[in-house]
């Protein structure tokens, strides 16, 4: 009997040596005349502890880690594969806090299951979803995705089943399910990890998609910065087609579902919907006015599902376990769960699902435990490049949708990037407008010109504080004019980080705090 | 219009060839010719504007808006450094500088000898484990200042 040995493929234990990390595992077994199956899962997400191997013992899977090539002969003399104490060991990894403390109805499956094997995803609930939707009127499988209060999670919040609904009622010979796979959000990489941990979850989605508004293709547009996402997902509508889940009789069916992936080019701005369409039809990615909707005209002028990765991969769950065990999660009009991503200067950076409620502190200091430089935890960027930058006295808010716009803050893809107390946020402001200026599509005077302006006048503010009053005056106004008008959140929202940074920041802008500020 | 080479030509054909049937596949056909030869020839235009029936311009304008897509050849190796939030935060600034002391040229530019070039990138993915960075085609996370100096003593040997 050969003993079972799990190494991630996932990017982000590959990009800190997860490769070498197997090699060594499979050499060094070999030399000690031991048998071993080695496992390519994808990342349980607790990141800072990649690469992670784990053994199964008894059914156990019990974790040792970060594991570097070379800890990997010691291990093995230690015992690794008796699941033997070690300096790095994690014991069982299902009992590990940072794991059972979330609520993961999404990431069920991913770092367990091999990404690809058809039988794994089966074996853990996978296609249950799909074999329910078969049995179901398109219409009520709209219905359930209503009832689940799924909304969308590329930022805009939008629900996912009236979106559904639209496009299950638009009349025309081809229609289109679209993943919006282009991530391009600092701080974000739940999508990614639901890529290459767990493809069949996604393709599931789409199919279900598909099959209740009446679309009989899909595309997945993802981003060209993630090739082994591309990869495996390529591999995973081969290997799903090949076994009839997709194709022109999905499981005897008599529905047809084909899908495609596509790979990106390097432009944020093409995560924007009506961008991306374009983008896919083969032109610049240059945002479209709306109306008409891309549910009615979206792809070559068809009706579209657009949604992001984690909007789709929620549907199987939903419909294995009906809307309402969805529902039970959350708060407010916020339902269900969220993958939060923690990043930046992190202790336990990483992958932390949990329903809609939990606080900002909680994830940062309770998972996150805090910064890993040590210093004082100063700033928190909440939903990427376009959402606020948060002080302390703010992280006790709920991850609500509403309750965050109330401060003027967005929960966007729900990545959190923590920032210490050496940040200059004045630095930071300036940064979001460049990053604006590089990534606007054009179309609009404010944002392509005014995003310029703004770095512009935020650096004249760095190099003569005794301006910074006028210039502050400039820098509002100017966030103004973006603000109210811009055709997208490009640059309708690069001001949320600006003005969070000003009003939160003041003094590294050397400007006084307003005395109501005052903390 | 500068011609293609033979090579060019075969990559630029043989890309047309694989998505004859794929609606709207013109950034599938410069992926595939990008991969293949490293860069867009300058010379495809023509062909691509014919075989999709827009206009050079057009092609031109998809080539040039992606900032993955290039029209040059690229230098023996690419350094790619994240420039966003997230790696902001773990220290991609003084981890830039390192780079472009080590390599000898800024980010966004490339070597006098081709050698180098330095690309800045905005986020790979790999946020909770920055700084990171994607040096001809593979990823490193956790990155130091020193681990990227060795790596790229490492290609300058190799
Ligand atoms: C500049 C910009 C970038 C965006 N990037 C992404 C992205 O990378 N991924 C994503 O899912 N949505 C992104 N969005 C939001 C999409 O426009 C759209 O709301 C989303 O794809 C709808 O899917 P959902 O309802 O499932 O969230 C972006 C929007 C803007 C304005
Ligand atoms: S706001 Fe910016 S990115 Fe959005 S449409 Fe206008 S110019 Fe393009
Ligand atoms: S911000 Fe650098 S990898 Fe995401």
């Amino acid at each position: 009997m050969s003993i079972t040995v799990y190494v991630p493929r996932d990017s982000a234990a590959l990009a800190v040596g997860a490769d070498e990390v197997a090699a060594a595992l499979q050499e060094q077994a070999a030399k000690r005349g031991a048998k071993i199956s080695l496992v390519r899962n994808g990342s349980r997400g607790l990141l800072w502890l990649e690469p992670m191997v784990e053994v199964v013992v008894n059914g156990k899977r019990l974790a040792y880690g970060p594991v570097a090539p070379e800890d990997v002969a010691g291990l093995l003399d230690a015992g690794l594969l008796e699941g033997k104490t070690h300096r790095l060991a994690l014991g069982d990894i299902a009992e590990h806090p940072y794991l059972k403390n979330q609520e993961r109805l999404t990431f069920a499956r991913v770092g367990i299951t091999d990404p690809l094997s058809l039988e794994d995803y089966q074996a853990h609930e996978g296609f249950a979803g799909l074999r329910a939707a078969l049995k179901l009127a398109p219409a009520d499988i709209v219905q359930q995705v209503l009832d689940s209060g799924l909304r969308g999670r590329g930022g805009a919040g939008f629900p996912a089943g009236i979106k559904w609904k639209t496009v299950l009622g638009a009349q025309a010979a081809q229609k289109y399910i679209v993943v919006n796979a282009d991530e391009g959000d600092s701080g974000t990489f739940a999508d990614r990890m639901v890529m290459e941990g767990d493809p069949y979850m996604l393709i599931e989605g789409m199919a279900i998609a598909g099959i209740a508004v009446g679309a009989t293709r899909g595309y997945v547009y993802i981003r060209s910065e993630y090739p082994d996402a591309v990869e495996v997902m390529e591999a995973a509508v081969e290997r799903a087609t090949a076994a009839g889940f997709l194709g022109d009789n999905i499981l005897g069916s008599g529905k047809a579902f084909r899908i495609i992936v596509r790979k990106a080019a390097g432009s944020y701005v093409c995560g924007e919907e009506t961008a991306l369409l374009e983008s896919l039809e083969g032109k610049r990615g240059i945002v479209r006015a709306k109306p008409p909707l891309p549910a009615l005209a979206g792809l070559f002028g068809q009706p579209t599902v657009i949604n992001n990765v984690l909007t789709l991969a929620a549907v199987p769950f939903i419909l294995a376990r009906g809307p309402k065990a969805y529902a039970d999660f959350g708060m407010g009009r916020s339902r269900g769960t969220l993958p939060f991503q923690l990043a930046g200067n992190i202790r336990h950076g990483g992958l932390v699902e949990k329903a809609f409620g939990v606080t900002a502190r909680e994830l940062i200091e309770t998972f996150g435990g805090g910064t890993e430089s040590g210093r004082p935890a100063r700033a928190v960027q909440i939903g990427g490049p376009l959402g606020a930058y948060l002080p302390d006295s703010l992280l006790d808010l709920p991850m609500d949708y509403e309750a965050l716009a109330a401060k003027g803050a967005v929960l966007g893809h729900g990545g959190l990037v923590v920032f210490d107390d050496t940040v200059d946020m004045a630095e930071q402001a300036r940064y979001a407008m460049e990053f604006c200026a590089i990534e606007s599509c054009g179309k609009c005077t404010p944002c392509r010109i005014g995003s310029t302006r703004g770095a512009e006048v935020i650096q004249r503010l760095q190099a003569k504080p005794a301006e910074a009053p006028v210039q502050a005056k400039l820098l509002r106004d100017l966030c103004d004019t973006m603000l109210n008008g811009s055709l997208c959140a490009m640059g309708g929202m690069t001001p949320y980080p600006v003005l969070s940074a000003l009003d939160h920041f003041p003094e590294d802008f050397h400007l006084a705090a307003p005395a109501h500020q005052a903390a | 219009m500068t011609a293609m080479t033979t090579r060019e030509a075969q990559a630029v054909d043989a890309a047309l060839d694989r998505f004859r049937d794929e609606q709207g596949a013109l950034l599938p056909v410069l992926h595939a010719v990008q991969d293949n030869l490293g860069y867009i020839p300058k010379g495809a235009t023509p062909a691509l504007a014919s075989a999709f029936n827009i206009s050079r311009a057009e092609v031109h304008g998809v080539i040039t808006y992606y900032h993955h897509f290039r029209q040059t050849e690229p230098a023996q190796h690419k350094l790619a450094i994240c420039q966003a939030e997230a790696c902001q935060a773990r220290g991609c600034r003084s981890l830039t500088a390192t780079a472009e002391a080590a390599v000898g040229c800024r980010l966004g530019e490339h070597t006098d000898d081709n050698r180098w070039e330095l690309e800045p990138v905005y986020c790979l993915g790999l946020c909770a484990s920055g700084p990171s960075v994607e040096l001809d085609g593979k990823l490193y996370a956790r990155i130091t200042p020193e681990r990227l100096e060795a790596l790229i003593r490492k290609k300058e040997l190799s």
